[in-house]
Parts: C-alpha cells; sequence; structure tokens
C-alpha cells in the first residue's frame, strides 16, 4: 500500500520535473538560424569543391599538370592536360576538369598536390538543372575569381597555342639534339687533332 | 463445445524499408498474434554499396573516404580503425601529438553520435522535444570539427602516420566550453528523460537478455555492457592513446532497455572525462610521422586492428598480395552482430516494445549493409 | 436580434444566433489553436516556428486549410460506404452540440439546461462511437486495430471522469453549468479539490486523444490510426473535431474548477477565454514533454490508479460535505 502510494508521488513528482524543464526552454532564445533570410558563415577549413590558389606574386594558378590529384581521386574525376611553352621552365595546365558530382570531398587531392596548387572552396550553395552543370572548368573559375579580385586574368590556352606550343617544344627538343651531335663530333674532332699535334714535335 | 470453425493462426506484418522509426533501411518481418509478436525476423541489404568490393579496386589512400561513410555517425572511428590496421601493415608510429589529437577527435564524434541515438530513440518513443535539444548540443560538437577537420559528418580526416592539420586554440577553448556546457545539460536530461515515470515504464524491464545470450550472439558495445559484461576494446587491447587516461566503463546489471539507455548516457560522460584529460596533457611536437611513404605497397601479409566505435567493435582485416591496392578488406561491424540478437528478444513482446528494443541496439542500418 | 425575435420567439432566436456564433468559434478556435500548437511546439524545442505565412505565420492554417481543401477525397473500394461517410460528419457534430450549454458570461450562454454537465458527457460519448464507425468502415486491418484502441482508452478514462465530475456537482448541488459557476462565487473549487482538477486534466487528455496518450494517431507505430483512410476535408474534419474537443474539455474545466467567467474588472466572456486558453497551452505543453505510454500500461493506469483514486476523492467530499 505504501510503495503504491510512493510510486504514485514519485512519478508524479517526476512529471513535474520534466514539465519545468520544457517550460524553461519554452522562454530561452531561438538557436535556429532562419536560412535563406539569415546566413552563417563557413569555418577557414571547410570543404567546398577544390579550386586553384591564385598565387600572391603571379596572381595565377602554379599547377604544373603532374596528375598527382588525378591518380589519387578515388572516384577519378579530375582530368588535367598540361604541355610545356617555350620559355618557362616547367608545364602548365591547359585544361583542368573536375566533375563534382561524385566529389566525395576526402581532401586526398589538396593534400597530395606538390606546388600546394589546390585548396578548397566555401561554396555549399551549389545549384544546377543538369549533371552537366556540376562539371567545373576550374581555368575559366579561376578567371571569374580573378575577376572579381581586379587582378590580370589568366588566358586560357587555346588549340593553336597548345599546337605551336607542342611544335616549338618539338623544334626545340631537334635543335637542342643537333647541337648536342654537333658538340660531340667537334669534341670528337679536337680529340683527334690534339695527339697528331704532340706527336708532330 | 460449439466448433466455430476458425483456427488461431498469427498473421504477418511487415515492419518495411522505409518507416518513421528509422535507423536505416531495415525490414522486419513480424509473426504476430493478436498483438504480440511470435516471431521476428529482420531482412537487411537494402542499402548494399560494396564497400569492401570497392577496396579490392582503389589504393589503400584511395579507401579512405569509404571508411567515413560505412557508419556515418561515429566516422572518425572507422577512419581510425582503418589507419591503424595499414600502419601496422608498413610499420608506421603516429607521433604522441597525432593520437592524442586522434582520441579528441574520437571522443568528441562518439559523443555526438550517442546524441543522436538518444534524440532518434526518444522520438521512437513518442517525445518530440528531446531530440531538438540532443541536436542543438550536437551542432556545437559539429561546428568544433568542422574548424578542424573541414566537414560536419562523414569525415576523412585520419591519415597513414597522424593528422594532416592541427588544432588551433579556439578549437580548444571552444571544446572547453562545450564540455562544462554538455555537463548542465546532462542534467536536463536527466529530469526530462531518464527520471520520467514514462519513460522508466516503457523501458525498465523490456528486451531482457541474458550474459550467456549476449556473449553467444556476438554482442559488442553498449548492447553489451547493458547485460553487465564490461568489455571495452578501449580498455582490453588498448590502442593509440588510451592507456594515458582514467576512464571507467559503465555497466548494467538487468540487461533491459533502460540499462543499455543508462550505459550510453553514461558513456558520453566518460568521453568528456577522456577529452578533458587529453586536453590537459596535449604534448606538443609533430602530427605526422616523418617518413611517410607515397605509395603504399606494403609486403605481403594480413593484419587485424580493433577499434571502439559507438556501437561496439569495428575490426578491419587487411589482406595484402603485394600490390598497390589490398586483395581484400574486412571490415567487421557492431551493428551486424548487435541486431542478431533481435529474434530471440523479440519474442512475445509488444509492437511498441519492439520499437524500442530495436531502438536500444543503436543500429545503422548502412553499416550493417556497407 | 430584436428582428429574429419578433420572427422565431425569444428562445429560437437566441439558438440560431448562438449557433452561428459557435460555428464562427469553432473555426475561428480551430484556426487559432493551430497556430498555437506550432508555436508552442516550435518555442519549447527552441526554434521558431511557422514564420512566412503572414505575420509570424499567422495565417499558416488557412494555407493549411486551402491546401486540405484541394486535395481529392478518395474513397477506397471495399468501404461501408454509409458509415464511412457519415463517420466525419458524427465525430464533429456532438463537439458542436456540447457548446450549447457552456457559460461564457452570465448573459452569453444558448440554453441552460438543468442537466448540463449530463448532456456533454453524453455527447462525447458519442465521439467514442463515431471513431469506432470510422475505423470499421475503412476495412483495413490496422484502421480496425487503431479505432479498437481508442475506443478502450476512450471508455476506460470516462469512469475517473464522470467520478471527478461528480464530487464537484456533489459540492455544487446542481448538473446546470451556470448554477456551477454561480456557487463558485467565494472561492474556486480547484483550491479545495486540488486532486479532482488533477485527476480531470489527465482524463481530458486521454478522452481527447492527445499526447502522451495519443496511441490511436502515434505516427511511429505501426498501426496508423482509425484515420488512414480518410483524405481531404473527412480528415480535416476528424482534426477539426480534436482541436474542438480540446477546448470543449478545457471549458469544462474552467466551468468546473476555475469559477468560470468570474475575474475582476474584464467583462466575463475574456476571463473564460484566458482560463480556457491556458489550461489548452497546459495540454499543449504535456504533449511536447512526454513520450508516449504504452497501450497496456495505459489502461493498467486509469484502472489502477485513476480509478480509486478518483473514489477516494469522491468518498472524502461526500464526508466533508456531510459535516
Amino acid at each position: 500500500m505504501v510503495t503504491y502510494i510512493k510510486d504514485i508521488l514519485t512519478g508524479f513528482y517526476s512529471l513535474l520535473a520534466g514539465m519545468a524543464v520544457t517550460i524553461r526552454y519554452f522562454v530561452k532564445p531561438i538557436v535556429t538560424v532562419q536560412y535563406p533570410r539569415q546566413q552563417l558563415e563557413m569555418s577557414p577549413r571547410y570543404r567546398g569543391y577544390p579550386q586553384f590558389i591564385i598565387d600572391e606574386e603571379t596572381h595565377t594558378h602554379r599547377c604544373i599538370a603532374c596528375e598527382m590529384c588525378a591518380r589519387i581521386c578515388p572516384s577519378q574525376l579530375i582530368h588535367v592536360e598540361g604541355i610545356k611553352f617555350p620559355g618557362e621552365k616547367q608545364k602548365r595546365a591547359t585544361k583542368y576538369l573536375h566533375e563534382h558530382y561524385y566529389c566525395s570531398l576526402c581532401g586526398l587531392c589538396t593534400e597530395v598536390c606538390p606546388t600546394t596548387a589546390l585548396e578548397y572552396s566555401k561554396a555549399y550553395r551549389l545549384a544546377g538543372y543538369r549533371r552537366e552543370d556540376f562539371v567545373l572548368d576550374h581555368l575559366k573559375l579561376l578567371q571569374n575569381r580573378q575577376q572579381a579580385l581586379g587582378v590580370p586574368i589568366t588566358p586560357i590556352p587555346t588549340e593553336q597555342d597548345i599546337a605551336a606550343a607542342a611544335a616549338a617544344e618539338a623544334a626545340a627538343k631537334e635543335a637542342r639534339e643537333k647541337e648536342a651531335k654537333a658538340k660531340a663530333e667537334a669534341a670528337k674532332a679536337k680529340a683527334a687533332e690534339a695527339p697528331p699535334e704532340e706527336g708532330k714535335e | 463445445m460449439i466448433e466455430l470453425g476458425i483456427e488461431e493462426k498469427t498473421y504477418t506484418l511487415n515492419l518495411g524499408p522505409q518507416h518513421p522509426s528509422t535507423h536505416g533501411v531495415l525490414r522486419v518481418l513480424l509473426e504476430m498474434e493478436g498483438e504480440f509478436i511470435t516471431k521476428a525476423e529482420p531482412v537487411i541489404g537494402y542499402g548494399h554499396r560494396a564497400h569492401e568490393h570497392m577496396a579490392e579496386n582503389r589504393n589503400y589512400h584511395q579507401f579512405l573516404p569509404n571508411m567515413g561513410r560505412v557508419d556515418y555517425l561515429h566516422a572518425l572511428a572507422f577512419n581510425q580503425g582503418y589507419c591503424m590496421a595499414v600502419e601496422k601493415l608498413i610499420g608506421l608510429t603516429v607521433p604522441e601529438r597525432g593520437e592524442f589529437i586522434r582520441v579528441i577527435t574520437s571522443e568528441l564524434n562518439r559523443i555526438s553520435s550517442h546524441l543522436l541515438w538518444l534524440g532518434a530513440y526518444l522520438l521512437d518513443l513518442g517525445a518530440f522535444t528531446p531530440i531538438l535539444y540532443c541536436f542543438d548540443d550536437r551542432e556545437n560538437i559539429l561546428d568544433l570539427l568542422d574548424r578542424i577537420t573541414g566537414s560536419r559528418l562523414t569525415y576523412c580526416f585520419y591519415r597513414f602516420g597522424g593528422v594532416p592539420q592541427d588544432l588551433d586554440d579556439e578549437f580548444i577553448t571552444g571544446t572547453r566550453a562545450f564540455i562544462k556546457r554538455l555537463r548542465k545539460r546532462f542534467k536536463d536530461y536527466d529530469n526530462l528523460v531518464t527520471k520520467n515515470i514514462i519513460f522508466i515504464k516503457r523501458t525498465r524491464d523490456v528486451g531482457v537478455f541474458t550474459r550467456e545470450q549476449a556473449i553467444r550472439y556476438g554482442l559488442t558495445g553498449p548492447t553489451l555492457r547493458g547485460s553487465g559484461i564490461a568489455y571495452d576494446i578501449r580498455r582490453s587491447e588498448p590502442y593509440s592513446a588510451y592507456p594515458l587516461f582514467n576512464f571507467e566503463i559503465p555497466t548494467g546489471q538487468r540487461g533491459d532497455v533502460m540499462d543499455r539507455y543508462l550505459v550510453r548516457v553514461r558513456e558520453m560522460e566518460q568521453s568528456l572525462r577522456i577529452i578533458e584529460q587529453a586536453l590537459d596533457k596535449l604534448p606538443e611536437g609533430p602530427i605526422m610521422a616523418e617518413k611517410v611513404p607515397k605509395r603504399i605497397k606494403p609486403a605481403e601479409g594480413e593484419v587485424f586492428q580493433a577499434v571502439e566505435t559507438a556501437r561496439g567493435e569495428f575490426g578491419c582485416y587487411i589482406v595484402s598480395a603485394g600490390d598497390i591496392k589490398p586483395y581484400r578488406i574486412k571490415l567487421r561491424v557492431p551493428s551486424f552482430g548487435n541486431l542478431s540478437i533481435l529474434p530471440e528478444v523479440a519474442v512475445d513482446t509488444l509492437v511498441a516494445d519492439l520499437v524500442a528494443i530495436l531502438g536500444s541496439f543503436d543500429v545503422v542500418v548502412p553499416e550493417i549493409d556497407r | 436580434m430584436n428582428l429574429l425575435t419578433t420572427y422565431l420567439g425569444a428562445t429560437l432566436a437566441v439558438m440560431v444566433v448562438g449557433l452561428i456564433g459557435v460555428i464562427a468559434l469553432v473555426s475561428v478556435n480551430a484556426l487559432f489553436l493551430i497556430w498555437m500548437e506550432r508555436k508552442v511546439a516550435a518555442h519549447m524545442q527552441l526554434r521558431p516556428g511557422p514564420m512566412e505565412v503572414g505575420f509570424h505565420g499567422a495565417i499558416q492554417t488557412v494555407a493549411d486549410a486551402l491546401k486540405l481543401m484541394g486535395k481529392e477525397l478518395i474513397t477506397p473500394e471495399e468501404v461501408d460506404r454509409p458509415i464511412y461517410y457519415l463517420a466525419p460528419i458524427v465525430v464533429f457534430l456532438p463537439v458542436l452540440l456540447s457548446f450549447l450549454v457552456i457559460p461564457f458570461s452570465p448573459t452569453w450562454i444558448i440554453r441552460d439546461m438543468n442537466v448540463g454537465i449530463v448532456l456533454i458527457l453524453a455527447f462525447s460519448t458519442m465521439a467514442v462511437l463515431a471513431i469506432l464507425m470510422g475505423g470499421w468502415a475503412s476495412n483495413n486491418k490496422y484502421a480496425v486495430l487503431g479505432a479498437i484502441r481508442s475506443v478502450a482508452q476512450n471508455v476506460a478514462y470516462e469512469i475517473p471522469l464522470l467520478i471527478t465530475v461528480m464530487s464537484i456537482i456533489l459540492m455544487a448541488g446542481s448538473f446546470s453549468l451556470s448554477d456551477i459557476v454561480a456557487a463558485q462565487g467565494r472561492y474556486w473549487y480547484i483550491l479545495v479539490q486540488p486532486v479532482a482538477f488533477l485527476l480531470y486534466l489527465t482524463c481530458a487528455t486521454a478522452e481527447t486523444n492527445r499526447a502522451p496518450f495519443d496511441l490511436p494517431e502515434a505516427e511511429s507505430e505501426l498501426v496508423a490510426g482509425f484515420h488512414t483512410e480518410y483524405s481531404g476535408m473527412r480528415f480535416a474534419l476528424f482534426f477539426l473535431a480534436e482541436y474542438t474537443n480540446m477546448f470543449i474539455v478545457c471549458a469544462i474545466a474552467t466551468v468546473l474548477f476555475l469559477g468560470g467567467w468570474r475575474g475582476p474588472f474584464l467583462p466575463g466572456v475574456v476571463w473564460f477565454l484566458i482560463k480556457v486558453y491556458a489550461l489548452i497551452f497546459v495540454i499543449m505543453w504535456f504533449r511536447w514533454t512526454f513520450p508516449r505510454v504504452r497501450f497496456d500500461q495505459l489502461i493498467t493506469f486509469a484502472w489502477k490508479i485513476l480509478i480509486p483514486l478518483a473514489f477516494v476523492n469522491l468518498l472524502i467530499t461526500a464526508l466533508v460535505l456531510k459535516l
């Protein structure tokens, strides 16, 4: 009998305690943000899609088209093509496509890049009508960002540029090979001349 | 005696793959006699994504993002299990600061997983507010982890040899503030849920299974500890920086739903203790091992590494044939074993009890199906 | 008003005007209550609730009602048609008629019957019939199960309700609601009968199928409830009946325990509405705090705890009155 009454009283008290918690939260300010009227800022390391870093000195990207990012991507989403332009020391990217619809934002591409050419963007409001809208052309996006920043735009190499560069590279290679051959022959000729001169004495 | 010509039959009820008490796409076939269940059979496989098959076709590096998706609620522990297995295979040691960062982030993730379980479980039982309080707390954790990892849910944060990015001061102050805040909130949860007579009546002495049953079915995690067996891999097969911390392993006595609930709530408090100690003792130093090979091509061999996730024991078993792709990766997930006891426990219960029992196992169905 | 009186006669005129007023009240009340429920729920859950449609979502309910009216009235094939069509009407009508005897103010009462409280209790039993009709006619295994559960719950909780109301009637000495309000001149009955008030509130929550006793409409359980097969406006009628029923039981609670329209300064109607809506807020507060009670525990609670307590309360009231 006593336990019966005690149970009723403790049970009733527990219900009141629960109600006290809810009414306390009733008068607290709300914690939600009314998107899209109010928006939140992303944290500095937030992972949006990878994008080129705009180098501070050259105001352009640092990609040397080594294709390490393309090889390490788990979903094989990155397509890079590059060529060495005459007068420059390293290759430069001529095409950089990133199919964002399968990207798992793992970050392996940004970490493995030897020139740290990639960073995460802070874009999260991505919307499109077709899957093709999400194939990101990073050279084009870079131009947009450069325009927004007011720095000189890096031109995207066209087919003729690439062909000309390839031809120039091929020509330069030939020229080097010829030079190397000529040097070797000259050295051989010199070596052939020297002992008879000494022997003449 | 009048013969009515009606035989007492059971009827089949289908708790279909889509239902509101959703823990994933799980289907439970029930045979019921009136209001009581005579047979419950879980049907799995609706969420099979072929993770283990993907492992055979990807490098060790490329498989990292997959681990976060197997169990997305405690993704960092799965990352840790896989990274530790590969580190064992190629012989890397993680520096101390790296281990500490791994422990802090993993424990924060454990708390967020338990908070989500708490909210969703109470939603199953019919209380509509605690889930929103839990999600409010969870937002803090997600923001903290967002600061250092960059993601909010499916983290791909650990790398072979350590962690790629370091903590910053704001994270440390933020975590300390969060610990204080969560301890205060636990009192509210106590009053709102744990001491509530309706909740006690719904969970006390419901879904009881004995220690022998638990061992026989191979349960792990809080489902096992609710029956009184204090088996926690962080204690029995210590790994990472866990031997340096003081924490208890909460257990229950009766093996009912209420005990499993209490074990998880107390585990959250113990996780807070671990995080506090880790922040106090955080050493300086490198966060990645020195010589991490860019191409991982381990020698032939096999390795097994078990870690304690929020749901139980996650085991990663890697067989390498000397190639850059693993020959086989087997993921032993805790929810698969934990669900297997459902047919035995669910006999002679009401459907309302079945919902309570299923929730208390804390099953994440995508990890069962992998 | 005078024109109507000359044409129809006094009582009939009052009835006509009263019924029009009641229908208006019911619609506005449902509009307001649904908005209030969503806002109360939201603020208890630390979020704002409806904010888009109208100022802080004030006309959100109108938008929802328009949506429901635009829905197709699907009638499943094998239903029992007459009963299926009648069920929403039968669930709504008694609730509407219960407004006849409620004293909104000393003069605003449509028909002051001397069996007022008994009338309302009888009408609330009819609602149980309507639920059974709805569940049975749907030709759906789960709807029938839901309806049966609901009937069991309603019947079980009506008994302590009646007994609690009896103790108040003993004190007031009459069944008529305006007499009960008149008898609370010196002190409100809640001061002398707090236990009865709590019992009444619990039974009222169970009678209206609100959480924590909302098993018949539970979403996260299997049995989807007696109104599964109803769509569009028919479903809206069930819904409307539930909210109006909530108003009625809180109105009865105000009359029996909180002194009806009594209060200083403000006119009687305003005090009445304030008290009713305060009690409705308390019932909503219950819903957003407690988990659902399991069905067998619900019935056990009614029979083993509420009924003995109600009887004890009645006995003590009777003894005290005798002495």
